[in-house]
C-alpha cells in the first residue's frame, strides 16, 4: 500500500509534530546552552561576559550536586518500586470476584485527580503535619510522638507523597493486564496442582511484563521532572535533604538569581535525562512493540 | 473469571479489597470533610468527626476572597484547548506512521517521548524569556500551546497504538471503492478511531489540567488556571486548614467528577493505549 504518493503524504502529515517538537526542544536548549557560558546574574545586571566552563565546574564540584543526584535517584527507583509492588498487588486482590468492583475501581482512580500541588498539601498539613495532622493524632493515640515527617524524613515523605499519586496509574495498567489473562490458563494449572505462588510467578508475571514496561517507561517520563511536590513540601530542604537536580537547578535560578550556573545545571540535567532516556528506550522498546 | 469460589473467601476478598480502596481513597475524603469543618474544629486534636461543628462558610469565604470563575474559565480553556489543538495535529501524524510506516518510524516515536524527559525547569528561564518576547507570557494562548506541546508526545504515542489495532484492508477497502486520502481519514478511519480518540482526549484533559509548573510559571494573573490558585492558598500554618480544604475541593472537583462519570474511556485511556 505505500505507493510513492501516499509515502510524501505520510511524510507531510507528520512533519508539523516533528516541527513543533522540535522547536519546542530546540530553541529553549540553544538559549540554555548560551546562558549556560555566560556570566548571567539579575542581582547584578551590568555585568556580563563569557565565563567558559565554570559555571559547569562549580555545579560538578557542588556538595549538593552529588546529594541532588542520589536524591532524584531515589526518587524515581523508590516510586517506581512502591508503585509496581503495590499496583500488582491491589491489582491481584481487585481481579478477585469482589462485589462492587465498579465503585472500587473509582475509588482507587481518585489520586490520579488531585492536581500535585493539592496533593501535597492535603498530605503536608491534614496528614503529616507534626501538631494538627492526622498522623500526629495517631501517634498521640498510641502513646507515641508524633514523627517529624518533613523535617526528619523529608525525602521518604516525598516519595510516599509521589508515589500515593502514581499508584492509580499502575494499578490500573496492571489491572487491566490481568484481565485480558484467560481464566482457561490458571484453571488449567490450579487442576494440575501448581500452587497460588506458583500461578502468579510463572504465568501471572510473564503476562504482566509489557504492563510493566509501560508503567516504568510512563512513570519515569514524569518523575524525572517532580517539581511541585517538593516545592510544596519541603523545599527542598532541610538544608538540601531533598532537593534533587530540577530542585537544585530551580534554587539556582529562582533564590540565588544565577541564570548562568542554573542554565549550568539545566544542561546538565538534560544530558543525564538524555542518558536514562536511551537506556531505557533501548532496554524497553522490544517490549513495546506497539 | 468463572472459577469456583467459596462464599467465605468471597467476603473475605471484597472485605480486603474495599479496605484497600477506602485507605487509597481516604486523604481526598479527608480533605473534603476538613472543607465543610470550621477552622477551630479542622485543626482540633483529636481529630473531630462526629463532635465537629459543620458549616458551608469556607466556601463562601474561598468565594468571596479569590475570582474562582476566572481561575476556573482559565483551567478550562487551556486544557480543552490544548487538547484539541494537540489532536489536530496528531491524528494525521498518527495516522501516517500506523499505516504508513517506515524504517525509522519507531524511533521517531520513541525521540518524541523522550523529549519529554528533559527537566521543565532546566529550561525555564529561556522559556520565560521567549515568551515575554513573543507576547505569550500570562496569555490563554500561551499557555494553550505550552501544555498543547507538553502534551504532544504522548498524545500522538497513544493515538498511533488505537490506529494501529485498526485492519488495514479495510482502508484499502475504502481505497478500491476510490476514497482519496482525506475522505479515507474522515469518513473511514476517525469514526473507527472515535473510541481511542475519546479515551486520548480525556486523558490529555486531565493531564493539562494538573499541570502545575508551566501553569504556574508562565502565568501571572490575566491566564492563572486553577493550579495557580491553590498555589495561593499555600502556607497555611496550621490556621487556615479549612478554608485550604473548601478551595483544594474546588480546584479537584470539576475534573474528579469529569473523570468518574466516563469511567469507561478513562480507564482505556489510563493505560496510554498500550496493554489490552
Amino acid at each position: 500500500m505505500s505507493t510513492h504518493s501516499t509515502r510524501l503524504a505520510s511524510r507531510l502529515m507528520v512533519a508539523p509534530s516533528v516541527l513543533v517538537l522540535f522547536v519546542w526542544m530546540a530553541v529553549p536548549l540553544a538559549m540554555t546552552l548560551y546562558f549556560s557560558f555566560r556570566f548571567y546574574r539579575l542581582l547584578t545586571p551590568d555585568r556580563s561576559g563569557w565565563v567558559g566552563i565554570n559555571h559547569y565546574k562549580w555545579f560538578l564540584n557542588a556538595p549538593e550536586f552529588w546529594l541532588a543526584m542520589g536524591n532524584t535517584l531515589a526518587l524515581v527507583g523508590g516510586v517506581l518500586l512502591i508503585t509496581v509492588v503495590l499496583g500488582t498487588l491491589i491489582a491481584l486482590l481487585i481481579d478477585q470476584p469482589v462485589k462492587g468492583q465498579g465503585a472500587l475501581r473509582i475509588l482507587v482512580i481518585a489520586p490520579f485527580f488531585v492536581m500535585p500541588p493539592v496533593a501535597a498539601s492535603i498530605w503536608e498539613n491534614l496528614f503529616m503535619h507534626p501538631q494538627n495532622g492526622l498522623f500526629a493524632a495517631l501517634a498521640q493515640g498510641l502513646g507515641m510522638q508524633p514523627i517529624l515527617f518533613l523535617e526528619q524524613y523529608p525525602m521518604s515523605s516525598v516519595i510516599g507523597i509521589t508515589a500515593w499519586e502514581w499508584l492509580p496509574f499502575a494499578t490500573l495498567i496492571l489491572l487491566t493486564a490481568m484481565q485480558s489473562l484467560s481464566s482457561e490458563q490458571l484453571e488449567a494449572a490450579e487442576m494440575d496442582g501448581a500452587s497460588s505462588f506458583a500461578r502468579f510467578r510463572y504465568i501471572i508475571l510473564p503476562h504482566l511484563t509489557r504492563a510493566i514496561t509501560v508503567v516504568i517507561l510512563i512513570e519515569t517520563i514524569f518523575l524525572l521532572g517532580i517539581f511541585g511536590e517538593i516545592y510544596t513540601t519541603t523545599q527542598g530542604g532541610p538544608g538540601s535533604a531533598s532537593t534533587t537536580l530540577p530542585y537544585m537547578i530551580y534554587k539556582q535560578a529562582i533564590i540565588a538569581k544565577d541564570i548562568g550556573r542554573a542554565a549550568a545545571g539545566g544542561i546538565i540535567a538534560v544530558i543525564l535525562a538524555n542518558i536514562v532516556a536511551y537506556f531505557l528506550m533501548r532496554g524497553l522498546g522490544r517490549n513495546l512493540d506497539a | 473469571m468463572a472459577r469456583a469460589i467459596s462464599p467465605q473467601r468471597k467476603w473475605l476478598t471484597t472485605i480486603a479489597a474495599w479496605i484497600v480502596a477506602i485507605v487509597i481513597f481516604f486523604p481526598v475524603l479527608w480533605m473534603v470533610i476538613t472543607s465543610f469543618k470550621t477552622e477551630a474544629s479542622a485543626v482540633a486534636m483529636p481529630p473531630q468527626l462526629f463532635t465537629a461543628s459543620w458549616t458551608t462558610e469556607n466556601y463562601a469565604d474561598v468565594w468571596a476572597r479569590s475570582d474562582y470563575p476566572r481561575f476556573f474559565m482559565n483551567s478550562v480553556i487551556i486544557a480543552v484547548g490544548s487538547t484539541l489543538l494537540g489532536l489536530a495535529i496528531a491524528i494525521p501524524s498518527a495516522w501516517a506512521m500506523a499505516f504508513v510506516p517506515g524504517k525509522r518510524t519507531k524511533d521517531l516515536l520513541m525521540w518524541m517521548l523522550s523529549t519529554k524527559m528533559m527537566p521543565a525547569v532546566a529550561v525555564m528561564i529561556p522559556l520565560v524569556l521567549a515568551f515575554q518576547a513573543l507576547g505569550l507570557f500570562d496569555t490563554r494562548i500561551g499557555l494553550v500551546l505550552a501544555l498543547m506541546l507538553m502534551n504532544l508526545p504522548i498524545i500522538i504515542w497513544m493515538l498511533y497504538t488505537y490506529f494501529k489495532e485498526i485492519p488495514a484492508e479495510i482502508l484499502e477497502a475504502a481505497r478500491m471503492d476510490g476514497a482519496g486520502l482525506w475522505n479515507e481519514i474522515v469518513y473511514v478511519l476517525t469514526p473507527m478511531a472515535i473510541p481511542g480518540i475519546a479515551s486520548t482526549m480525556l486523558l490529555n484533559v486531565i493531564l493539562a489540567w494538573n499541570e502545575a509548573f508551566w501553569t504556574i510559571t508562565l502565568t501571572t494573573t490575566k491566564a492563572a488556571p486553577l493550579s495557580a490558585f491553590i498555589a495561593s492558598f499555600s502556607a497555611p500554618q496550621g490556621l487556615f486548614y479549612a478554608k485550604l480544604s473548601a478551595a483544594s475541593t474546588m480546584a479537584i472537583l470539576p475534573i474528579l467528577i469529569l473523570g468518574w462519570f466516563s469511567q469507561k474511556q478513562l480507564v482505556r485511556g489510563l493505560t496510554f493505549g498500550a496493554v489490552k
